[in-house]
């Protein structure tokens, strides 16, 4: 075991070395691109807002929900200006920080929107503390497998690829536009993974538990928050051994505490308890039937109203539920689990908007080893395609035009959810079975020596 | 999801589909065609039945009686109109007063983009004379429209009288549950436009009116009126309207209902009903009749006054009287009773129509097709596009362009740019480039908008290509794969869009474009190919459609009348779109043509 480890230290130090001369080069590398990326961007997002499109987009159903309309935003304002608890009608959801945050920067918001969005743009960073991880493995496969394995110069591009998947997303740029407030749940969920890779336990968690604060629904992220922790501390997920119940104790705390603190701050700022019905009832309720791109609102309006609750919590579950079989599954992947997990929230949560779906298409470039495993990936991007181009025809003919209803609208949103549906299992099973190929070569053959093909059964 | 998870039968199912994918495509075309050509057969249509309770059942006696008034009322108001050289809108407003409806008027002014050579008009002044009788047994907050053209010349008379006749008729009765409001307006679709903006407080088209002063409930439907002559032979409906918007198809039955009862021939495209479906000349007839509703809805514009009301989520439809001087007479009382059955009816509605169809096609009144049945003709052409962009050679192409590394797309990007920059061009340069092109040449306003239009179009033909090698140098072969993979889905998904609001548009242009666009690859001879696929244009298409058009309603023309006529079909699809908010001219030029220009480039790849 000696030996393994010290084999295992000298790589470190090497592949160390080797970053380091490497991030020189990369930095200046990369920096016109990037900063090439960002002026793009920002001009986009600054014509748009000048642009008479911009109150159209606002208004689209696809892109801002009911929990993060900046009209209604405008309007919690007013009421928090006249003196009156911004949760007393039945317009307003947002969190009492936010609120404030916006009470203070209202002149500024266009500025605030468009900062939000390159926030997420650190996420970029993240995988060079992956690329160590990359260079460690490529000693313990088998040779034939070293193709799977990423050059450092395909790592040097993914922090630019991500960044741009981001920022250039058609989603992201009318979510922006539209100044829907998901963008800044997308910041603060993108700066938890941020510190998560970065490694520091304590803003992780405070950040997790911003973004659990924000929309309950990344709760969900502890679980592979944890395990990414614990595998860098080298602890063992092993219920018998204390070390193991001491971080995880520890990080809970954290979790929990700060928590408890935005929560009891929240209270002292507004003076009353009315945003956490408003806020998480809403949520969780779903009594906001207006159509968007998620499941709820059709299966809900024709719903008889006595299974109302039954059926809220098989959906609320579906949310929550997937954490433990693919914790499980991955509980040496938590990078990829946190993907997994997004993709789920934005895929399942109550208001879903297009700036959602985003977040989770800007971590696609990370797994770019994948690509040669996926096997639905185009059939995919058409459906998705075709499902953005079909939304807004249809909503035309249903609300406008009066000639479809509201059967030809979620039939496309049904259509939308399940090409993610694939995307995301897609992205699983190639992943599984690059994990398979690692351990088991890349060509494999049969007892009798004729080419084997997996079968994901 | 066995199919998409098993590798086995994923390898088998592509692999058939490549070794068979040529001639599944030509059958799925030719499938696509017969399928269409076949709905206009009768036994595979559906005979059209009333939806809508309370219209259904409750049988309504009308009682009109004042036809011959009428037309002395149609001589007086002629005389006036002469005496006004135009609207006379102080005759109008007293008679519509005398009849004790609450009168008032709106007026509206617009100036055109350019010149419209059809009804000579540029700067558009006019009034709007409405009537509203108050409904004496619910509380007014819905109402009917009745609408009738102040056309200039000798037309529409009668309509106007009738109109009036009918106002001094119900006021007399005391059934009515929904306000009636009736509404003589000027200048035809702009009066009937200006109107509609004042009344729903929108301003989509720029157009400038006063605010209306008394105004109703909610408009439940419309009905325009046309009548140009004392007695007519029969009865036309047409309910084409703005962007191949339809009504409910039981706006339809009504109509088709009342003529039945009261013995009134009614037609459909100027065609009569024939019975005799099972000899060819029968099925040729029915086809005829429903190719020119797909031509007429294909083109977007609105066919009569009751186009614009679609837009507002207005049931509407145009009642026009055609006399052909044959035998058959119906005089003014007729007519007049089938609009009060129409109305009374209309007035026993509870809800908006919604019950019966939006979506279909009319080979003859009483007999339709409906979405789930013409749909598949457009399926089985759209999946071609798809079929071919599985080919799996595209297949590999894509994995291998989502890597930006790649020069895949950079290559393709250029195209895609600058045929897109052409689109904008066409769009927009015609307009704006009039006052330039009249300064130099020596043509009018009208013709310099439609010449610029197509030297854009001809001069995009040039420009792509060259720019592009100009650009990037040689193509290579992936570079051209990757690009017709772009193409073909975008263009599946633009059609699939066009065919969803307008189906009749959606299928003229997938018949013309998807055989080229499917097969076309820079390895063809190009002579050939480049003159098959300009035939295949779309400007072409608009130009056949032109011709089969005139075909249909008998009265085929020469060449060179076919191509003043494509000309002014140009012009007048500018007008629409910058006057009442068509979509077909901006579909076409911003993203049919340039989807034609990328396959255009594909052939003049290297």
């Amino acid at each position: 075991k000696t030996v393994c480890d010290l084999n295992l230290s000298s790589v470190l130090m090497n592949s160390n070395l080797v970053h380091r001369a490497d991030s020189f080069f990369l930095a200046t590398k990369m920096a016109a691109p990037l900063t090439l990326l960002l002026i793009v961007a920002v001009t986009i997002r600054a014509v748009l807002f000048r642009s008479s499109w911009a109150e159209l987009i606002s208004e689209r159903v696809e892109v801002v929900s009911p929990l993060n309309a900046w009209k209604r935003v405008v309007e919690g304002l007013a009421l928090l200006d006249l003196g009156v608890s911004p949760y007393s009608g039945d317009v307003f959801h947002e969190t009492p920080f936010m609120i404030y945050l916006f009470h203070f920067v209202v002149d500024y918001a266009e500025i605030v929107f468009m900062v939000s969005p390159d926030l997420v743009f650190c996420l970029s960073r993240f995988l060079t503390s992956l690329k160590q991880k990359y260079a460690l493995e490529s000693d313990r496969y088998p040779a034939d497998c070293l193709e799977l394995l990423r050059s450092p110069k395909e790592m040097f591009y993914i922090p630019l690829k991500v960044a741009m998947f981001y920022l250039l997303n058609p989603f992201t740029i009318l979510s922006c536009v539209a100044k829907s407030t998901c963008g800044l749940n997308n910041a603060i969920i993108a700066l938890f993974i941020l510190c998560t890779l970065k490694g520091s336990a304590l803003l992780s968690g405070i950040l997790l538990a911003l973004a659990t604060y924000q929309s309950i629904y990344p709760l969900t992220l502890f679980a592979p928050a944890l395990l990414f922790f614990l595998q860098r501390l080298y602890i063992p997920v092993n219920l018998r051994r204390s070390s193991f119940w001491f971080f995880t104790l520890q990080y809970a705390f954290i979790y929990v505490g700060s928590l408890v603190v935005i929560t009891g701050l929240s209270f002292f700022l507004l003076g009353s308890w009315d945003f956490i019905p408003s806020v998480y009832g809403f949520i969780f309720s779903v009594p906001d039937l207006t159509p968007n791109i998620g499941l709820f609102w059709y299966f809900f309006a024709e719903m008889f109203e006595h299974f109302r609750l039954f059926f809220i919590c098989v959906f609320q579950i579906n949310v929550f539920f997937y954490t433990i079989p693919l914790s499980i599954k991955l509980k040496e992947h938590p990078v990829f689990l946190i993907f997994m997990q997004i993709a789920i929230i934005s895929i399942f949560k109550s208001y879903p908007t297009v700036g959602d779906v985003a977040l989770y298409m800007a971590f696609l470039p990370a797994w770019s080893h994948l690509y040669r495993f996926l096997r639905n990936i185009f059939l995919v991007s058409c459906v998705l395609l075709a499902c953005s181009a079909l939304f807004p025809v249809l909503w035309h003919l249903w609300i406008y035009a009066g000639s479809a209803n509201s059967n030809f609208y979620y039939a496309i949103t049904l259509l939308f959810n399940f090409g993610q549906i694939l995307l995301v299992s897609d992205y699983f099973y190639a992943y599984l079975r690059r994990e398979h190929h690692l351990t088991h070569g890349l060509y494999l053959k049969k007892k009798d020596g004729t080419e084997a093909t997996l079968v994901l059964k | 999801m066995g199919l998409l998870s098993d590798p086995n039968r994923r390898k088998a199912l592509t692999g058939l589909l490549t070794r068979l994918n040529t001639p599944i495509c030509i059958v799925c075309y030719l499938a696509g065609i017969v399928w269409f050509m076949g709905l206009a057969f009768e036994p595979f249509t559906l005979r059209t039945y009333m939806s809508e309770n309370a219209m259904g059942s409750t049988m309504v006696e009308e009682r009109f009686s004042s036809g011959e008034r009428a037309l002395s009322l149609a001589k007086e108001f002629d005389a006036h109109k002469r005496k006004a050289g135009g609207m006379p809108v102080e005759w109008l407003v007293k008679a519509m007063q005398s009849r004790g409806l609450e009168v008032f008027t709106q007026s509206f002014s617009r100036k055109l983009p350019f010149p419209d050579e059809n009804k000579e008009r540029y700067m558009v002044r006019g009034t709007n004379v409405y009537g509203i009788l108050r409904a004496p047994r619910a509380p007014r907050t819905e109402a009917l429209v009745i609408t009738a053209p102040c056309s200039p010349g000798n037309t529409n008379n009668q309509a106007v009288a009738l109109l009036l006749a009918l106002a001094q008729y119900f006021r007399n009765q005391i059934y009515w549950a929904k306000d009636i409001i009736f509404l003589v307006n000027e200048h035809d679709l702009i009066g009937t436009q200006a109107w509609l903006e004042g009344y729903h407080h929108t301003n989509i088209t720029g157009m400038e009116y006063s605010p209306l002063q008394g105004r109703a409930g909610s408009i439940q439907a419309a009905l325009s009126l046309e009548l140009s002559s004392d007695v007519i032979t029969s009865l036309d409906l047409v309910l084409e309207g703005l962007n191949g918007q339809l009504p409910n198809l039981d706006l339809a039955n009504l109509f088709y209902a009342f003529c039945q009862k009261l013995g009134v021939l009614c037609t459909i495209q100027g065609k009569l009903q024939r019975n005799d479906w099972d000899t060819a000349e029968g099925y040729t007839h029915a086809a005829q009749t429903m190719m020119l509703m797909v031509l007429k809805q294909a083109c977007g514009r609105s066919w009569g006054d009751h186009g614009l009301f679609l837009r507002y989520h207005i049931e509407a439809a145009s009642v026009r009287g055609i006399n052909s001087f044959r035998h058959y007479k119906t005089d003014a009382t007729t007519i007049g009773r089938l609009l009060e059955g129409m109305v009374r009816k209309l007035n026993n509605l509870l809800e908006r129509l919604h019950q019966s169809y939006f979506f279909y096609l009319l080979p003859s009144l009483s007999r339709f097709v409906s979405i789930g049945y013409y749909m598949p003709a457009f399926g089985l052409l759209a999946v071609i596009l798809l079929l071919r962009v599985s080919f799996p050679g595209l297949c590999h192409c894509f994995s291998v362009s989502l890597q930006p590394s790649s020069p895949g797309v950079l290559t393709v990007l250029t195209p895609v740019v600058i045929s897109h920059l052409t689109g904008v061009a066409l769009y927009l340069l015609p307009v704006h480039l009039q006052e330039m092109a009249v300064e130099h040449f020596p043509v009018s306003e009208t013709e310099a908008v439609v010449l610029t239009a197509i030297a854009i179009y001809t001069a995009g033909l040039a420009l792509p290509h060259n720019t592009q090698r100009l650009l990037s140098g040689e193509g290579t072969e992936q570079g051209w794969k990757v690009l017709k993979l772009t193409a073909l889905l975008y263009l599946a998904v633009l059609l699939g869009c066009t065919a969803l609001i307008n189906f009749s548009l959606g299928f003229i242009l997938a018949v013309t474009l998807v055989p080229i666009t499917a097969s076309i690859t820079p390895h063809m001879p190009k002579a050939l190919y480049a003159v098959v696929m300009v035939l295949l244009s779309p400007a072409f298409t608009i130009l056949y459609c032109v011709f089969i058009y005139q075909e249909l309603i008998e009265a085929p023309v020469s060449v060179s009348e076919g191509w003043m006529l494509f000309l002014s079909v140009i012009s007048q699809g500018i007008l629409d779109h910058a006057l009442y908010g068509s979509l077909v001219y901006p579909l076409l030029a911003l993203f049919i043509y340039p989807c034609w220009l990328m396959f255009w480039n594909i052939l003049f790849w290297n």
